[in-house]
């Protein structure tokens, strides 16, 4: 197994060699979003704490950071870790009111979505944050201001970071806060009776994802140059955020990945495809038959049944 | 609206995220009655809810009938899969530019003293109360209204007095999407609309029926009063922009202090 993640580690470390620009960046948004899936699949996976709001937990790392660069001066590398932390504030206050209170369910559904809500309308109103126009940010080309004249910079810093959140979940799932909450998911009460911390716990989770999803933020200000609140705070993008893991396997160490595979080029060669012809919103479309076909027929997600089929190819 | 979408919560403690693009679907089939066939969306209503009803019956019977046992979140994930096939169809079919729909009713307008009333909005919402009453009638005084609340108050009792509970499920998912079919075609002479609206409306009627109560008829009407009076004096204080700021606030508030709602009686 280690050998096996080595080896896709290795080969991903090669893959910018031998594609063009468009592949390029395909696999770009395919290792970015499945950073973020994989973040949430911390607190939405195996703590299965239903999050639709994690696109705040973006918005605040991104505006976190870029506002720092542009008052003070800061450097985005030191802004994303700020951005990082603010989000995990963010995550704590959520996670703290809605365990506080035992929201559960669609009830802490929509407490999420709430706040992320809340987080959109206050930035599109805030004129020192750009107000509803959002934020844009000049490009020098600086790889200070993380800024770079070639793409594979940021194809390595999305892989660096996937890795990175690949690793502290598989390392969360070999420690006991790692099966905390899959037993949390599975029977709270249970682990109330026995003694489990469940609060904690939760809420350390949501911290440790919004920490991460906030990184995320500062790659996509920079990545893009611009800032939108609509963008980076609306509901479309915690769904994209939701998506992977579901498809791949919500509380699986691949699922985010696999489900960003699956999806992602998926998601770009529909766009291309329908946005020649004028149709718009078509890969929505694929995403909405997906997530039905995903929920009736692999509630599991796909990677326990790959795991299935590998096991019984190679006995 | 939202006493559709608290009917369905309600019965079947289905979280339906596609409540607002049915909304929108049903605004559209008032836009394309009144542009190929020229009917007034105030009569055109009952049209789109016996649409909307087909459609929600279809929904309940093929998809969210075979999960019904699930936990929850697989409910949620359903319902905004089915939300984005029924925004992003509308997207392709009728594209991103808002549309209004004409009604004769809409050029109106009784001056009462120092008010002036819009007719298409009054007309609008009186026939907004007026199917809420019927809905709650139908609930309390019909059998296949009471046999409604049975299956919702407890599913296994209902079927050992030899309910059908899945076509009672269909049903009541049913009445909720005609009732926002209807609430769409009477809203689409007041509100210009365009696909992308359904998402937002799905939020607002989430917040409504939070505020009000799950499953409260009551709650919901209250809780619909309540969003838009807090929503205006939003505008007025603060900023127009900064009016769902109010409503969300007052979600957070309500969520954390009395989930159940205003009107709700059990506890989730």
């Amino acid at each position: 197994m280690t050998w096996l993640a080595l080896g896709g580690l290795a080969v991903l470390a090669v893959l910018p060699a031998v594609l063009g620009p468009y592949a390029l960046s395909v696999f770009i948004n395919i290792l970015f979003y499945a950073y973020l899936g994989q973040a949430w699949n911390i607190v939405g996976g195996y703590a299965g704490q239903l999050s639709v709001g994690h696109a705040a937990f973006v918005g605040i790392g991104g505006y976190t950071a870029a506002v720092l660069a542009a008052e003070t001066g800061l450097t985005p590398w030191v802004g994303m870790l700020a951005g990082g932390a603010l989000a995990a504030v963010l995550g704590g206050v959520i996670g703290y009111l809605g365990f506080r209170f035992g929201l559960r369910g669609f009830y802490f559904v929509l407490l999420t979505v709430a706040f992320a809500e809340v987080c959109r309308i206050v930035a599109s109103n805030w004129e020192r944050v750009g107000g509803a126009v959002g934020l844009y940010i000049t490009f020098t080309g600086d790889p200070r201001q993380m800024q770079f004249q070639d793409d594979r910079a940021w194809y390595y810093i999305a892989l660096a970071l996937t890795a990175l959140a690949t690793a502290i979940v598989w390392g969360m799932e070999r420690r006991r806060f790692g099966i905390y909450l899959t037993a949390i998911r599975e029977d709270e009460t249970a682990c109330e009776a026995l003694g489990v911390p469940t609060f904690r716990h939760k809420l350390g989770a949501m911290v440790l994802s919004s920490f991460l999803t906030g990184l995320a933020g500062t790659f996509y200000a920079y990545r893009y140059s611009s800032l939108q609140p609509g963008a980076v705070f609306g509901i479309p993008l915690s769904v994209e955020i939701v998506i992977r893991p579901i498809v791949g396997g919500a509380g699986t160490l691949l699922g985010p990945i696999v489900g960003s595979f699956i999806l992602t080029p998926l998601a770009e060669l529909s766009r291309a495809w329908f946005g020649q012809g004028g149709w718009h919103g078509a890969h929505l479309i694929v995403y909405g038959v997906l997530l039905v076909a995903v929920v009736l027929f692999l509630p599991q997600g796909a990677v326990p049944v790959l795991g299935r089929l590998v096991r019984r190819a190679a006995p | 609206m939202a006493v559709g979408l608290t009917l369905i919560f309600g019965v079947m403690r289905v979280v339906n995220f596609a409540h607002g693009d049915m909304m929108v679907w049903g605004m559209y089939l008032a836009w394309l009655l009144a542009a190929r066939a020229g009917i007034d969306p105030y009569a055109s209503f009952a049209v789109c809810a016996t649409v909307l009803f087909a459609l929600g019956w279809g929904v309940q019977r093929g998809l969210v009938q075979r999960i019904v046992d699930a936990p929850h979140e697989m409910q949620i994930l359903l319902m905004l899969g089915v939300a984005l096939i029924l925004e992003n169809l509308a997207l392709l079919l009728f594209g991103p530019e808002p549309v209004r729909v004409r009604s004769a009713l809409g050029a109106l307008t009784w001056y009462l003293g120092p008010l002036y009333v819009d007719v298409a909005r009054l007309v609008t919402f009186v026939v907004a109360v007026a199917l809420t009453l019927a809905l709650a009638a139908f609930l309390r005084r019909t059998d296949l209204g009471r046999t409604i609340r049975a299956a919702a108050d407890n599913p296994y009792g209902a079927r050992v007095v030899g309910i059908d509970v899945p076509r009672v499920y269909a049903v009541a998912f049913g009445i909720g999407a005609a009732c926002v079919g209807a609430a769409g075609a009477l809203t689409a002479p007041v509100l210009p609309f365009q696909p992308a609206l359904g998402l937002s409306a799905s939020v607002v009627s989430f917040n409504i029926v939070i505020i009000g109560g799950m499953g409260s008829l009551l709650g919901a009407f209250v809780g619909g009063l309540l969003v838009s009076v807090a929503e205006s004096l939003g505008a007025v204080f603060l900023r127009p922009s900064l009016k769902e700021l109010v409503s969300f606030s007052l979600l957070i508030v309500i969520l954390l202090l009395r989930p159940a709602g205003l009107f709700g009686r059990r506890t989730p």
